[in-house]
């Protein structure tokens, strides 16, 4: 058999990731550019939406020292990145589509401030309903987690979407569907992640 | 198809998927010596996805985003003098599974100070905070997939896990590809260290291979002479699968593309 590499050892992230990937959150200053929370400008086009939860663990106690990544496609459906080549759907120049976030160290809330994503086509072409892919690491967590963001105001996409449909269990499928609501003018959907237990979020194999 | 079928390793295009991870690398989520991933550890199976446009696509960065220091442990937080501790360099390449380099990838580091002491508000620790040093830095790798930093080793440090546990001297890397399925954290150990035998973290990796991986090997030739000892540090991230016959990931059956 032609050997292949073997992919690096994951190990966890440790209680200190901060210093690393967000050192204003560990107290200290020291990139000109820290990466964050904050995906969008003023000329990002598409809907102002604040995406935000807490991770629990097992004993339904919030987590407190995770740090998150989400990635994500633009208004239109489209990735900044060269492999996208689905026609008819532009880049937005004022929207890379990643970021970073911690969890607040006494609440354990976490928050990113985005826009809805588009629908992007999925494998064969089918279309995927808006969704944000989201990563998390911490302390006691061996390997980062990979999850979807869906949108409960998208319930005919999220019907057909092929990803929510590969989970057997229908019942587990509403782990990944964030909940919207109104706060005065701003639109936040919030996305709880359930590291274990009876609503166990929903993680992928990618 | 001619011209494909002709060269021994395909190139694999932007747009191929990355190999199935082989689960047997890694520690499982759930490691009874590592209490805290006791409570912290799904225990569903993971559901395995044919990626999409999602998986193989990932944020790039570019140098401009980078201060010209962030590379620079011993540089980039010093405020009155040098951090105190050992020179050391640590490089190494950033490989795919089929052994290509994996360029522009963003690998960040972070790490306690000689005293094995963390600049974080949550590290208690006796080891002394050193004014000169932060801990953090990230450096994107070259068109040859090689990265190279320069700090002061770690020092090894208690934790709370059995009442007598010790971490050995590390530093820790996230490491972005150019695929999101690549998103990759672990940590580096260093030659020599007898901790290593009996971390509850190290032994979460079933593998001795892949533990010996995560152990960098003192590099005399990348030594600096009366100046800095090297270490050398690879890493490897998933491979893409070459798609000759079939390339559905966003095929569109109406004849879009």
């Amino acid at each position: 058999m032609t050997p292949l590499l073997r992919e690096t050892a994951s190990q966890t992230a440790g209680p200190y990731v901060h210093i690393g990937l967000a050192p204003k959150a560990a107290g200290f200053d020291i990139f000109a550019n820290d990466f964050g929370p904050v995906l969008t400008t003023p000329e990002t086009q598409g809907e102002r939406i604040t995406i935000e939860g807490k991770v629990y663990d097992g004993s339904g106690t919030p987590v407190r020292d995770v740090l998150l990544e989400i990635w994500q496609a633009n208004a239109q459906g489209r990735y900044a990145h060269p492999a996208d080549h689905q026609p008819g759907k532009p880049l937005d120049a004022a929207f890379r589509g990643w970021g970073r976030a911690c969890s607040d160290f006494d609440t354990g809330v976490w928050s990113f401030d985005t826009i809805k994503p588009g629908s992007v086509a999925g494998r064969h072409g089918v279309a995927m309903a808006p969704h944000v892919n989201l990563w998390i690491v911490a302390r006691g967590i061996n390997i980062g987690l990979h999850t979807r963001i869906y949108f409960d105001d998208e319930a005919k996409a999220n019907a057909a979407d092929p990803v929510l449909n590969l989970v057997e269990w229908e019942v587990r499928r509403k782990t990944l569907i964030a909940r919207r609501e109104q706060r005065g003018d701003k639109t936040v959907h919030t996305f709880d992640v359930r590291l274990q237990g009876a609503d166990e979020t929903v993680f992928f194999d990618i | 198809m001619s011209e494909m079928i002709l060269s021994a390793v395909p190139a694999a295009g932007p747009d191929d998927d990355y190999l199935m991870r082989d689960p047997t690398a890694h520690p499982p989520a759930f490691a009874p010596g590592y209490k805290t991933s006791a409570l912290r550890s799904p225990r569903n199976a993971l559901i395995s996805l044919s990626q999409t446009l999602s998986e193989v696509t990932a944020p790039a960065f570019s140098a401009d985003e980078l201060g010209p220091l962030d590379g620079d442990l011993i540089r980039n937080y010093a405020k009155d003098g040098l951090p105190v501790g050992e020179r050391t360099i640590v490089h190494g390449y950033v490989r795919d599974q089929l052994g290509r380099p994996v360029k522009n990838a963003l690998v960040e580091v972070w790490q306690a100070n000689a005293s094995g002491r963390y600049r974080h508000k949550k590290d208690q620790y006796l080891g002394a905070l050193d004014p000169n040093f932060g801990g953090c830095g990230r450096v994107l790798t070259d068109e040859h997939g090689h990265y190279v930093f320069r700090t002061i080793k770690p020092g090894p440090y208690p934790w709370r896990n059995r009442i007598n546990d010790w971490r050995p001297a590390h530093i820790h890397f996230g490491i972005s590809g150019s695929g999101w399925a690549q998103r990759l954290i672990t940590q580096m150990y260093f030659e020599g260290d007898p901790l290593i035998a009996t971390c509850p973290i190290i032994r979460t990796i079933p593998d001795e291979d892949q533990i010996r991986g995560l152990v960098a090997q003192l590099d005399m030739a990348a030594t600096v002479p009366l100046d800095s000892r090297a270490f050398r540090f690879d890493i490897v991230l998933r491979g893409q699968r070459a798609t000759w016959f079939e390339n559905v990931l966003q095929s569109n059956p109406e004849g879009g593309q």
